[in-house]
């Protein structure tokens, strides 16, 4: 069931990616280009979006814990750290230059492009590659 | 050129919000799609990596599903410089891992969640990548 579930929920985020637009590199990018041909949709896919998921959170965590599940996983970390903001801004550069971030890229997957696998394959080996190197820093944002 | 579609891009971020109420309301997970797709890598330590491969099927179905409803292919303009979408893919990897977080995890949910972790987040990425566009296309590709 709940792989069902699962199935169902990231369908659901997939479509909405795609009714957006979002899963469009070409629109991020004309977003994402203010002095080019300004294309404003990212905009209200976010206010979309956050309109939503800030309304349902706050009548969701009414209840003590999640209907299927034992407890609510919010992230622990509190702190806004030299970690937390190099890694918001390397990751900016690359979604600057490809236009893709993880949920279009993998929602591309199908589409048939080799730059897409490429894309993928390269984010894989990123993830990897920094939690290589997390493993000998402090987790993410938590107090010493 | 891309057409401005502020109805559909509203409806369809909905959606996405949509989802990640789902998620929490059900598993109580933070709808954050780097960390999703991070949990397909090794170690497989507990039922968390059979979930993530679920809903990482459902986004990878999910243009089908729009081309079988809507009769219309998908748009898709990616580059075919593969260097640069390796580099691309490499740096979003190792950024949103550092980071904890992209788009969705501080964008829409952290966002959503008051989260000053990820209000900073999103201001830093989305001023990076602005400044990256920026660079590529009218002072490198200019």
């Amino acid at each position: 069931m709940a792989f069902v579930a699962n199935f169902l929920i990231g369908l659901l985020f997939g479509i909405g990616l795609v009714v957006s637009g979002m899963s469009n590199p070409a629109k991020v990018l004309n977003f994402l280009d203010l002095a080019g041909p300004w294309d404003p949709s990212l905009a209200f896919v976010m206010a979309g979006a956050v309109i939503v998921a800030f309304i349902g959170y706050r009548i969701v965590f009414r209840r003590p814990r999640p209907l299927a599940a034992e407890e609510f996983h919010l992230p622990k970390a509190t702190r806004v750290d030299g970690r937390l903001v190099a890694g918001a801004a390397i990751f900016g550069i690359g979604w600057g230059l490809g236009g893709y971030c993880p949920g279009p890229a993998l929602v591309a997957l199908g589409l048939g492009n080799l730059s897409t696998w490429v894309f993928l394959a390269a984010m894989f080996s990123g993830f990897a590659a920094a939690r290589k190197l997390a493993g000998t820093l402090v987790p993410a944002g938590r107090r010493a | 050129m891309t057409e401005f579609t502020p109805i559909a891009s509203l409806l369809g971020g909905g959606l996405i919000g949509l989802s990640a109420v789902l998620l929490m309301a059900f598993y109580g997970r933070i709808a954050g799609i780097s960390g999703i797709a991070a949990r397909l890598l090794p170690p497989y330590r507990d039922g968390s990596t059979l979930t993530a491969v679920c809903f990482v099927a459902g986004l990878v179905a999910a243009p089908f599903a729009v081309e079988l409803a809507s009769g219309n292919p998908v748009a898709q303009e990616v580059s075919s410089n593969l260097p640069l979408m390796a580099a691309a893919g490499l740096i979003v990897g190792f950024g949103t891992a550092l980071g904890s977080g992209c788009t969705s995890g501080h964008g829409v949910c952290g966002l959503s969640r008051l989260s000053r972790r990820s209000m900073v987040a999103t201001a830093t990425f989305m001023a990076s990548a602005f400044v990256t566009v920026f660079l590529m296309r009218h002072v490198v590709g200019g």
